[in-house]
């Protein structure tokens, strides 16, 4: 085989990538433009009414939209509290360590159970759970798909700090270890601000991870298609609706689901364009 | 005055010590309550027939509840559909993300492999229920019904980019000695990059497929779009057929079968849990 030939199949597997993609963005459009022209792009975008009787049927993708941005946040916020102190400990207190090894072998099986898993995890036990402590009657809601998803994307935020958190040069932590520094002050002073930028990009990600999660949420939000008013009550997020009502749609109906579908790609895949460009300019710096 | 400032600075650092010491610890809670929660439920419903018969009917299990029986049957079907679809994607996947990646790994200032560097990585990124969408518009509707087909479609999109990836940032580790070497011996790209720099990456790769493997055989939202599920054994291509997640979604929503849940459950995240272990363990021994 001449090297003509060679790089002639490399280029048309290296095609595939850009056919399958460009078919993506095409499937979606023309699939999803039934809805958008029959309902306008900003209307379909701020509409909270999804009703389907026939003759007047009302999609709109708010109260997905909000559902998801809500289950997300959430999940972030509840993510913080574990992922960073996990980032700390692979990545500075017991850099290089079995326990460090461990505990990064233990965060990525997290990384490798199917969400279904993880949705009947947080049926069986988590819901349960709620009801008992009283948080919310019916146990399923924004709150309780939110509780999973954290847990879900602990692994994807932690790790990626952590590689951030090792690269911290050592010379600088040295420094302020010789001015008196405790180890919490390096850990403030020095670490945070000069892996910050990376920590905070390996959050985008998550973000990024949590936004499409399906089958989880699908399981534990409750699937009722309203906006969600407290976090507590049931709601949809914008996957869960697909989820649920792809299989049975057709028409106009179809093709909301695939506008909604259409969306959700656009924002995952701004967020996860963000994510990458801090996370190279994190690791140039 | 100084001393106690002192004592404070020494309280904090102890305080953050321990905390990140323990909250670091609590994220191996949920780990150990998944897996002890499917062990513990799913442990007595593992036997040879759930491996080897098909999901008994809704009535035949409400029949053997009402008797005060185990449910009959296991899940075969769903085993064989997940083999044929995953043997399906892998057969497509590996090696066109090999060639993709070979030709990122090659050409890395070249306008158009940073194009679809960039387009891998939004694929990776997006969600599998819109790879379930897609696929149901490419091959669902055209074909005019759902099937194991569909099914491995979608998996192969999905597997993809994470080939992808492996394979060319494996390549780039590689010393670049190794490559001028072969091609000082005469062979040319296409000889060197066969017989010397895959088989060196060949460990880099294997990995990374495993990982691929195991991301996917869980993915449940992408074939409900696409594999549909089916009740009984089947080895047809181009009807639907069920997988192991599809069959715990189904059972999840049945409530005759919910006992089911925890044996399939359990089946499905062992052979994840141990794909993953088997990849680490395998890119650590090749690393060295």
């Amino acid at each position: 085989m001449n090297d003509k030939i060679y790089k002639v199949i490399l280029f048309i597997a290296a095609l595939i990538m850009p056919i399958v993609c460009g078919g993506v963005v095409y499937a979606l459009v023309t699939d999803a433009y039934e809805a958008f022209e029959h309902f306008g792009f900003f209307k379909f975008l701020t509409s909270s009414e999804w009703s389907y009787t026939e003759g007047a049927e009302q999609y709109g993708a708010l109260p997905f939209i909000t559902g998801t941005l809500m289950t997300t946040l959430l999940a972030l916020i509840f993510c913080i509290p574990f992922s960073l102190p996990v980032a700390l400990f692979v990545g500075e207190y017991f850099k290089g360590t079995r326990v460090a090894a461990v505990l990064s072998t233990v965060t990525d099986l997290l990384a490798g159970i199917p969400s279904i898993i993880y949705g009947l995890w947080g049926f069986y036990t988590l819901r349960p759970l709620i009801m008992a402590l009283n948080i919310s009657p019916q146990g399923s809601g924004v709150l309780t798909a939110s509780l999973v998803l954290a847990i879900m994307i602990v692994p994807y935020a932690a790790s990626l700090s952590a590689e951030f958190i090792k690269m911290v040069p050592n010379d600088l932590k040295e420094g302020a270890y010789s001015l008196g520094a405790t180890r919490a002050e390096v850990v403030r002073k020095v670490i945070f601000p000069v892996a910050g930028s990376g920590i905070f990009s390996s959050y985008i990600l998550a973000i990024g991870r949590a936004l499409g999660e399906t089958m989880t949420v699908t399981m534990l939000i409750g699937n009722t298609n309203n906006i969600p008013d407290s976090i507590t009550s049931t709601g949809n997020s914008m996957a869960s609706i697909i989820a649920n009502q792809f299989g049975e749609a057709d028409g106009l109906r179809l093709s909301s689901l695939i506008a909604i579908g259409f969306i959700l790609f656009l924002i995952t895949a701004l967020i996860n364009m963000i994510g990458k460009i801090m996370i190279k300019r994190a690791r140039i710096a | 005055m100084t001393k106690l400032k002192i004592k404070n600075r020494l309280a904090q650092d102890r305080l953050m010590l321990w905390s990140v010491c323990l909250f670091a610890a609590l994220t191996a809670v949920p780990l150990l309550a998944i897996l002890g929660e499917v062990l513990l439920r799913g442990y007595d419903q593992l036997s040879w027939s759930f491996f080897t018969e098909p999901t008994p009917t809704a009535y035949k299990a409400m029949k053997a509840i009402e008797a005060g029986a185990p449910i009959p049957g296991g899940i075969a079907n769903g085993i064989i559909g997940t083999m044929i679809m995953l043997g399906m994607a892998v057969v497509v996947a590996v090696p066109s993300g090999i060639l993709c990646g070979a030709y990122l790994a090659e050409n890395p200032k070249n306008r158009f492999a940073q194009v679809v560097s960039y387009l891998t990585d939004l694929l990776q990124g997006t969600p599998s229920v819109i790879i379930g969408i897609i696929t149901y518009i490419w091959v669902v509707v055209p074909m005019k019904g759902y099937s194991a087909i569909a099914g491995s479609v979608a998996l192969c999109i999905m597997m993809l980019p994470l080939i992808i990836r492996s394979t060319e940032e494996t390549l780039k580790i590689l010393p670049a000695s190794l490559k001028e070497a072969g091609l000082a011996l005469g062979g040319n790209k296409a000889r060197v990059m066969m017989k010397v720099q895959l088989p060196a990456a060949f460990g880099g790769i294997f990995t990374g497929v495993l990982l691929a493997i195991s991301r996917v055989i869980g993915e449940t939202a992408p074939l409900m779009f696409t594999a549909l599920g089916c009740s009984f054994i089947r080895f047809a291509v181009d009807k639907p057929i069920s997988a192991v997640p599809l069959l715990i979604w189904e059972f999840f929503n049945d409530p005759n079968l919910q006992e089911l849940i925890w044996g399939a459950s359990l089946f499905l995240l062992l052979f994840v849990l141990t794909l993953n272990l088997l990849s680490k363990y395998l890119a650590k021994k090749w690393n060295q």
